[in-house]
C-alpha cells in the first residue's frame, strides 16, 4: 500500500521519493541543519554512480545523523553509538556483494566510535564513509565533541574549548583511507561529484561534510541561523585538490580547505576474490 | 535550613554535587541525562564549582576517568543512563572490586533495539549484581538528598563502594519540582572530608587491581559480598543522621498505608507516586491494600522486607523490565528468593508494566492489583503477567 500523504494527483513526485521511507516523514531535523542537503546529494550520487540499490546498504550509528538509516529506502540498519563501522565491517565481510555505506556523525564516528573507524581504515575495508561534521553533539543538546574547534562554545565548554580538535581528513589519511576529501554543504554539487567517486573507489573512502547545526553550535558561536552558517562556508571556503590533509584543520572562524585531499589505491578487504577476504596484490 | 526553589531536577541533581564539592567531573552526553552533566559544566565555568570537568569520548571513558580520579583519593561524579551504563558495564565491576567510592546518578533508561530514550529500569537491572550500593528514589527532593548521602556512605572507611542513584529518565530528569537545595554550611558539617586511605601516591606506592589467581580470587570476592552487605548498617546510619540534619528521613523499604494491609503493592522509583494514588483510591473503597516502595536495591533489605510483609497474604509486585525467558520481573524474583525459606509467607504475584516510558496510570495500578488478588484466589496466571500491553 502506497501511503504517501497526497491526494492531489496532479501533484509532482519528489524524484527521489522512492530513496525515502516517505511514511517515515517529516523528519525530525532542525530547520536550517544541512543533513537534508547532504541526504539529497547521497541520493543523486547513487543513481550517478549506477550502483544497484538493492546492492547498497547504508548504516548509521547514533544522533542527528544517525537518523539518516530510518528514512533512506535501502537496506539500513541504525546501530548503538559508536558501532556503525565495526557493523559495517562485518556486514562487508560477510555479504562482500555489498556496496556498504556508514552515513554517521563526527561524535559517533570520531569519539565513542573512534577506535572502529581508524582500524577499519588500517584494514582499507572496502566501505564508504559519509561524516557529517556539525561540530558538536546536536541531538543530546550541544555539547562538546572530538571536533568542536579550540575556543568555541558549546553546553559543555561554556567558557570555550580548551581542547585540541580531531582533524577529520588527517585522521582518515592516517589511518589508512584511500580516498579522502571535504566538503562543506554550501558546495553542492561538488559533494555530490565525491560522493559518487566515493562509492565508486575500491577501499576505504571518506568525505567528510561540514554541515550547520544552527540550533545548538551555530547559535552559540556567533552564527545563529542556517543562513549565516552557509554565507560562512562559502565566504571562507576554498578548493585546494590535493592538500595535505595535515594542514586542513578547521578553526573557530578563518578559511575551510576543500576538496580531494587523497586518491590512492591501496590492497582492500575484502579482495577481488569475493568472499575469501584475501588480500588483492 | 536551606531555600525552596522550583528547579529541574536534573538541575538540583547538579546542584547537589556542587553542594557535595565534588572534585572531578567525567561526562558523556547521553538522554535523558545530559542536563545534569550540562549543569555541571556551568557551574565549574563560571567558577562556582572548583572541580576538573573532562568532556570524555564515551561513557566507558566516563567511568575509567572517574576510577582513576577515585584511585587518587579526590571525589568522583558522573552520571550516565540506559546504553550508556551499558558500555560502562565492565568498568562498574572494576570500580566496586577496587574499593573506589565513586557516585555516579543514572536516569533509568530502556535499553535498545529498538532505540527507545524514555524510562524504565532494564538499565538498573542489567548492573544489579555489579557491586555498587544501589539507591532508588521517586522525586527530585530525593534525589538531591541522596546524592549527598550517596558521597557520605561511599567515602565511610567502613564501606568505601561506589554508589549509584537511581532515577527515572523524562519522569524526573525533565521535570520541575519544589525542592529544598541545603545550605552549603549545612552539607559542609554533613558530608565529611573524602580520606580515602590508600590513595595512589608517588610518596607511598600501591598496586591497584593487579592479579588475582584462583589461590586469592574466591577470598577477594566473598570479602566484596561482606562489605557490601555490611554497607547497609552504615546507610542507615547516614539515612538518620540526614534526617536528623535536614528533617527528610529515608528507609529501604518505604511503607505507605500498609500497616495492617492484607495486599501490599511493591514499586520502586517514580511510578511510586502514582501507586499512591491508586492506594488512596482502593483504600476508600473499603480494600485492604498498601504500598511498600523499595529504596535500597543494593544492598537488598531483606529484614526490613520481611518485617514489613509479615502480616500480608498477597504482594503484588511491578516491574519496569523483563528478565526474558527467566521468572519475570527481577524485583519480583527478588522479592520471592527472600520469602522462600519463610515458614509463613504471603503469595506473589508479578507484572511487569511501564516499559520503555509507556504509562502506568493510576488505574493500572488497581488493574494490577484486582488481577493478581484474582490469580491468588483462583489460580492460573502466566508466568510473564503484563500490564498495558496490546496482545
Amino acid at each position: 500500500m502506497n501511503v504517501i500523504a497526497t491526494t492531489d494527483e496532479t501533484q509532482e513526485k519528489h524524484p527521489l521519493e522512492d530513496y525515502l521511507r516517505v511514511d517515515r516523514l517529516p523528519h525530525i531535523w532542525c530547520p536550517g541543519c544541512g543533513l537534508g542537503t547532504i541526504l539529497g546529494a547521497f541520493l543523486r550520487s547513487l543513481l550517478e554512480s549506477g550502483l544497484p540499490p538493492d546492492k547498497v546498504s547504508v548504516i548509521s550509528g547514533i544522533g542527528c545523523t544517525g537518523r539518516v538509516a530510518g528514512y533512506i529506502n535501502l537496506d539500513s540498519f541504525h546501530t548503538t553509538h559508536g558501532r556503525a563501522v565495526a557493523f559495517a565491517t562485518g556486514l562487508k565481510l560477510a555479504n562482500p556483494e555489498l556496496k556498504v555505506v556508514v552515513f554517521s556523525g563526527d561524535g559517533d564516528l570520531a569519539a565513542i566510535g573512534g577506535n572502529h573507524l581508524i582500524h577499519a581504515g588500517r584494514r582499507n575495508i572496502d566501505m564508504t564513509i559519509l561524516c557529517v561534521n556539525n561540530f558538536n553533539y546536536g541531538m543530546t543538546g550541544g555539547q562538546f565533541g572530538p571536533t568542536t574547534p579550540e575556543t568555541a562554545r558549546s553546553t559543555t565548554s561554556r567558557a570555550g574549548n580548551i581542547e585540541n580538535p580531531f582533524n577529520m581528513p588527517a585522521l582518515a589519511a592516517a589511518s589508512g583511507a584511500v580516498y579522502v576529501a571535504r566538503w562543506t554543504t554550501a558546495q553542492v554539487h561538488q559533494m555530490q561529484r565525491s560522493i559518487t567517486e566515493a562509492l565508486l573507489k575500491k577501499g576505504f573512502s571518506f568525505v567528510e561534510i561540514i554541515s550547520p547545526c544552527p540550533t545548538y553550535y551555530g547559535r552559540m558561536n556567533r552564527q545563529p541561523t542556517g543562513l549565516d552558517q552557509m554565507r560562512y562556508y562559502r565566504s571562507n571556503s576554498i578548493v585546494r585538490h590535493g592538500a595535505n590533509p595535515n594542514e586542513v584543520g578547521v578553526g573557530i572562524s578563518g578559511q575551510i580547505v576543500t576538496g580531494k585531499f587523497i586518491d590512492v589505491e591501496r590492497p582492500y578487504m575484502p579482495g577481488p576474490g569475493n568472499g575469501d577476504n584475501g588480500r588483492q596484490t | 535550613m536551606g531555600r525552596k526553589v522550583g528547579i529541574e531536577v536534573s538541575i538540583a541533581i547538579s546542584e547537589a554535587v556542587k553542594l557535595a564539592n565534588a572534585d572531578v567531573v567525567a561526562a558523556y552526553p547521553i538522554t535523558p541525562q545530559t542536563h545534569i552533566v550540562e549543569h555541571l559544566a556551568e557551574l565549574v565555568a563560571s567558577g562556582e564549582l572548583d572541580a576538573e570537568y573532562i568532556p570524555v569520548e564515551s561513557e566507558h571513558s566516563a567511568m575509567s576517568a572517574c576510577l582513576g580520579a577515585a584511585a587518587t583519593g579526590a571525589r568522583a561524579f558522573t552520571a550516565t543512563a540506559g546504553q550508556g551504563l551499558e558500555l560502562m558495564h565492565e568498568v562498574l565491576y572494576v570500580a566496586s572490586s577496587m574499593q573506589l567510592p565513586v557516585v555516579m546518578v543514572v536516569a533509568n533508561r530502556a535499553l535498545s533495539a529498538p532505540i527507545n530514550v524514555w524510562g524504565d529500569h532494564s538499565d538498573m537491572m542489567a548492573v544489579r549484581d555489579t557491586g555498587w550500593v544501589q539507591i532508588v528514589v521517586e522525586n527530585g527532593q530525593e534525589a538531591v538528598d541522596n546524592v549527598l548521602c550517596a558521597f557520605c556512605i561511599g567515602e565511610d572507611k567502613r564501606v568505601l563502594l561506589p554508589v549509584m542513584v537511581h532515577i527515572d529518565g523524562f519522569h524526573l530528569t525533565h521535570v520541575v519540582e519544589p525542592i529544598v537545595l541545603p545550605d552549603q554550611a549545612d552539607v559542609d558539617d554533613f558530608i565529611p572530608p573524602n580520606e580515602y586511605p590508600l590513595p595512589l601516591d608517588p610518596a607511598r606506592p600501591v598496586t591497584m587491581g593487579s592479579f588475582g589467581p584462583p589461590v586469592i580470587y574466591p577470598e577477594i570476592k566473598k570479602r566484596q559480598d561482606v562489605v557490601l552487605r555490611e554497607s547497609k548498617e552504615v546507610i542507615l546510619e547516614n539515612w538518620q543522621r540526614f534526617g536528623e540534619a535536614f528533617g527528610r528521613y529515608y528507609h529501604p523499604v518505604e511503607q505507605y498505608r500498609a500497616e495492617g494491609a492484607k495486599t501490599l503493592l511493591m514499586t520502586m522509583g517514580s511510578t511510586s507516586e502514582t501507586a499512591m494514588d491508586a492506594v488512596d483510591r482502593m483504600r476508600d473503597q473499603g480494600m485492604s491494600v498498601g504500598l511498600l516502595k523499595l529504596r535500597l536495591w543494593r544492598p537488598f533489605p531483606f529484614e526490613e522486607l520481611l518485617q514489613a510483609v509479615r502480616d500480608a497474604d498477597l504482594l503484588v509486585v511491578v516491574d519496569r523490565a523483563i528478565s526474558f525467558g527467566g521468572p519475570a520481573g527481577p524485583f519480583c524474583s527478588e522479592v520471592k528468593a527472600a520469602l522462600y525459606n519463610q515458614d509463613k509467607k504471603p503469595k506473589v504475584m508479578g507484572f511487569v508494566a511501564g516499559l520503555g516510558g509507556r504509562d502506568i496510570p493510576v488505574g493500572g495500578f488497581e488493574a494490577m492489583v484486582h488481577r493478581g488478588m484474582e490469580i491468588a484466589e483462583k489460580g492460573g496466571g502466566e508466568i510473564l503477567e503484563t500490564y498495558g500491553v496490546r496482545e
